[in-house]
């Protein structure tokens, strides 16, 4: 099991008031995102467990890019990955921070 | 108790059961908000024995249990996550039903309703998951003892295998659905141990007529027949409640002679077919396409599908 951790600054704190929030399934193919504000209002961290090894550079750039569009200041976001595609990983980030923000 | 956590999928898929991820199908369920989780996924109890076998791990286990209300009663629900390994029965998993059961003795709902999704016993942990298994049926033979119905909702990808099939024969009443499958052996086992002459595995119609919820419904082995949809689910359960059978000597000699009958008439026969047609089915090749409304109809008339046992 290879264990990535990501810490970044946003502009600014997500939207809404929600406490936390869980999305997608560990299934091959597919992952479980559970964000949790727990965090100062403009940082946020990316923890992540992956049985698939050696991906941590595409890790990084798929959750630069999800902070980049969806600023989710205050998140503490913990990924159980099955074996996802960045695409997958990308659209259930999303999601979360969705469903955190109504 | 935990936040309700929503799934994105609740809105959009809660259509189909099938589809429907477990906190989908819990959602749609219960009364609209009632769901309180217990041993929620923030608390991450996650398996501790998957890491020694680098597989991963889900926050909730693969189990979601908590309280709701159903049509304004109270009940307490536990739910299978099918797609994470199979549903399998590990040792928080199994642990976090055990205690639910356990709960509601003390708790006294309307009912505990068991969202069956599973392939049986998850064999990365198989003793403590085996233990589970026994321990669940003793907490179930418990609870409906003190009067507590225990409905087994079956509609799921995995089915109810295994020693989830062995749970779901200790629950009061059983909800089944076309796609549901209730077995203890499951095809791909009885083919390796028996060949396929015996059983294919790959005979998809086969399967379903075997151990597909129509069958099940016709034999007796399941109480009620369901769309696929999770307002049909939730109409079932309903309905079950207010049929749970007494918990006792009559109860259980009623559902031993059933049973005996049922071998002696049936014993004999090598397809779930010759079943149907010594029931009355007039066209037994017929009865796997048949719409839900046609085999409710079908289901009245043989009468004798409803029993008082179990």
């Amino acid at each position: 099991m290879e264990k990535l951790s990501f810490r970044h600054t946003t502009q600014n704190a997500l939207a809404g008031a929600k406490a936390q929030a869980i999305t997608g399934v560990v299934a091959s193919g597919n992952l479980e995102v559970l964000l949790e504000r727990a965090l100062p209002a403009t940082e946020c961290t990316v923890e992540i467990e992956t049985p698939i090894r050696g991906y941590g550079e595409v890790w990084a750039a798929v959750v630069a890019d999800f902070v980049a569009r969806a600023q989710p200041g205050g998140l503490r976001i913990t990924i159980n990955d099955g074996g996802a595609r960045p695409d997958t990983v990308s659209l259930r980030l999303l999601q979360g921070a969705r469903l955190m923000e109504v | 108790m935990s936040e309700r956590i929503i799934d994105p999928a609740t809105k959009g898929w809660a259509a189909s059961w099938y589809e429907a991820s477990a906190r989908a199908r819990i959602d749609g369920l219960l009364d609209t908000g009632s769901f309180r989780e217990v041993i929620g996924p923030e608390q991450r109890r996650m398996s501790p024995h998957l890491p020694l076998f680098d597989l991963p791990r889900a926050f909730d286990d693969g189990m979601i249990v908590g309280s709701g209300r159903l049509d304004g009663q109270p009940v307490l629900v536990a739910a299978q996550e099918g797609r994470f390994m199979g549903g399998a029965f590990g040792e928080v998993h199994g642990a976090k039903l055990v205690g639910l059961l356990r709960a509601a003795l003390a708790l006294k709902p309307a009912a505990v309703l068991i969202l069956f999704d599973t392939g049986g016993v998850r064999l990365q942990e198989a003793n403590a998951g085996e233990t589970a298994i026994a321990e669940v049926m003793r907490a179930i033979t418990q609870l409906r003892a003190a009067g507590v119905p225990v409905i087994g909702l079956i509609g799921g990808r995995a089915g109810a295998y295994g020693g989830g099939g062995l749970i779901a024969a200790t629950c009061s009443r059983l909800v089944v659905s076309e796609g549901g499958r209730i077995s203890v052996s499951g095809p791909e086992v009885i083919e390796t141990n028996k060949g396929a002459e015996e059983f294919d595995s790959r005979d998809r119609a086969l399967v379903w007529r075997t151990m597909g919820g129509k069958h099940r419904r016709l034999t007796g082995g399941a109480d009620a027949y369901a769309d696929d949809t999770v307002a049909a689910f939730r109409q079932a359960a309903l309905d079950l409640i207010g049929r749970a059978p007494a918990f006792d000597l009559a109860t259980l000699e009623a559902e031993q002679a059933r049973l005996e009958q049922r071998l002696t008439r049936f014993g004999d026969c090598r397809d779930a077919t010759e079943i149907w047609a010594r029931l009355g089915v007039n066209d037994p090749e017929a009865v796997p396409a048949l719409t839900t409304a046609d085999f409710d109809a079908l289901l009245a008339r043989l009468g004798e599908t409803t029993h008082d046992a179990r």
